[in-house]
């Protein structure tokens, strides 16, 4: 099956976000005032086959794991829709 | 090293090569053996374009395994501004490096205050000296979690911290939000440093002064003395 997968990469809670503080900074001066905080992160979206979903969150969170996200500093979370099935490399039309 | 995008490689060269007079050879991201180096030197740069996170593609490059078994087996490893990013990306150090704190790119003189001589690059160094080196970087806020960060102060790798030219380490001489004012850490055994500031950019007093060399020749003193 091929799925598409949406992965979010987040600062964890304990880590300091300039990035995210100086948005907050932008929106405050923009005039919105209701925002009291803004994180910043990473989305990637990967497309993938894999024989079912279990495999392919399995493998996804190996990525995640070992390249998308440094545990050090970074949470990650996956979304993962099916989108049909795979393209068989003689089926492609020129 | 040079990876793609490295770009400090020759300023490193010429500081070890033409201030110091020792042999210098670039070794190639691709090659899958360092065995015949007595000291191996990461730049800074943006290798890989930093894409994703710094030097978090740079650690996948075939040469790292050879890095990591040389520095297992006791191999000097200087790891300097997105070389420091590359080791900890790599787990040789740990620690990560944020986005500096203000989100701007710093690129000015800073002072260190030297932290501890055990590591092979500060033997030549007394404990409390201050070294006046440039740093040049967008994302050296130096993080890690509390156990992490007691047990570098216990252990007594925190090798540089930024200060004052006094030495007092303050607010004010952080320029970039790291914890605990760290600049350089090192390896339990000291044979891995990782900094943020530029020592090789520090080797003459034509560029601006020479302080930096003091890291190079404690690393050739440590180097001769393993091998009597």
């Amino acid at each position: 099956m091929r799925y598409r997968a949406e992965v979010f990469v987040t600062l964890k809670p304990v880590v300091n976000d300039p990035a995210g503080l100086t948005i907050r900074g932008g929106l405050h001066a923009l005039g919105f005032a209701s925002v009291t905080e803004v994180r910043a992160g990473k989305y990637l979206v990967l497309t993938l086959d894999e024989r079912d979903a279990e495999q392919a969150r399995a493998r996804l969170d190996d990525m995640a794991r070992q390249l998308l996200a440094n545990a050090v500093i970074e949470d990650y979370r996956i979304e993962l829709e099916p989108i049909g099935e795979p393209i068989a490399a003689g089926e492609r039309s020129s | 090293m040079v990876f793609p995008g490295t770009w400090s490689d020759r300023d490193c060269a010429h500081a070890v090569l033409d201030v110091l007079q020792e042999p210098v050879r670039y070794i190639d991201h691709r090659e899958q053996t360092v065995d015949d180096v007595d000291l191996v030197i990461l730049p800074g740069g943006f290798s890989y374009g930093d894409y994703l996170r710094c030097g978090a593609i740079a650690r996948f490059a075939p040469v790292m395994e050879a890095v990591a078994d040389f520095a297992h087996r006791g191999g000097l490893v200087l790891g300097i501004c997105n070389g420091f990013q590359i080791l900890q990306e790599a787990r040789l150090l740990p620690g990560a490096l944020l986005r500096n704190a203000s989100c701007e790119f710093r690129c000015e003189w800073v002072h260190l205050r030297v932290e501890q001589s055990n590591s092979a690059f500060t033997l030549d160094c007394r404990p409390g000296q201050v070294l006046r080196i440039p740093i040049s970087h967008g994302e050296g806020n130096f993080f890690a979690d509390a156990d992490t960060l007691d047990a570098l102060e216990r252990n007594g790798q925190v090798v540089f911290r930024y200060c004052a030219v006094d030495a007092r380490v303050t607010a004010e001489s952080n320029p970039n939000g790291s914890l605990g004012n760290i600049a350089g850490i090192s390896n339990a055994h000291g044979n891995v440093v990782g900094m943020m500031p530029h020592p090789e950019r520090a080797c003459e007093p034509l560029l601006g002064g020479d302080d930096g060399l003091i890291l190079f020749r404690s690393a050739i003193r440590a180097l001769t003395r393993v091998a009597v």
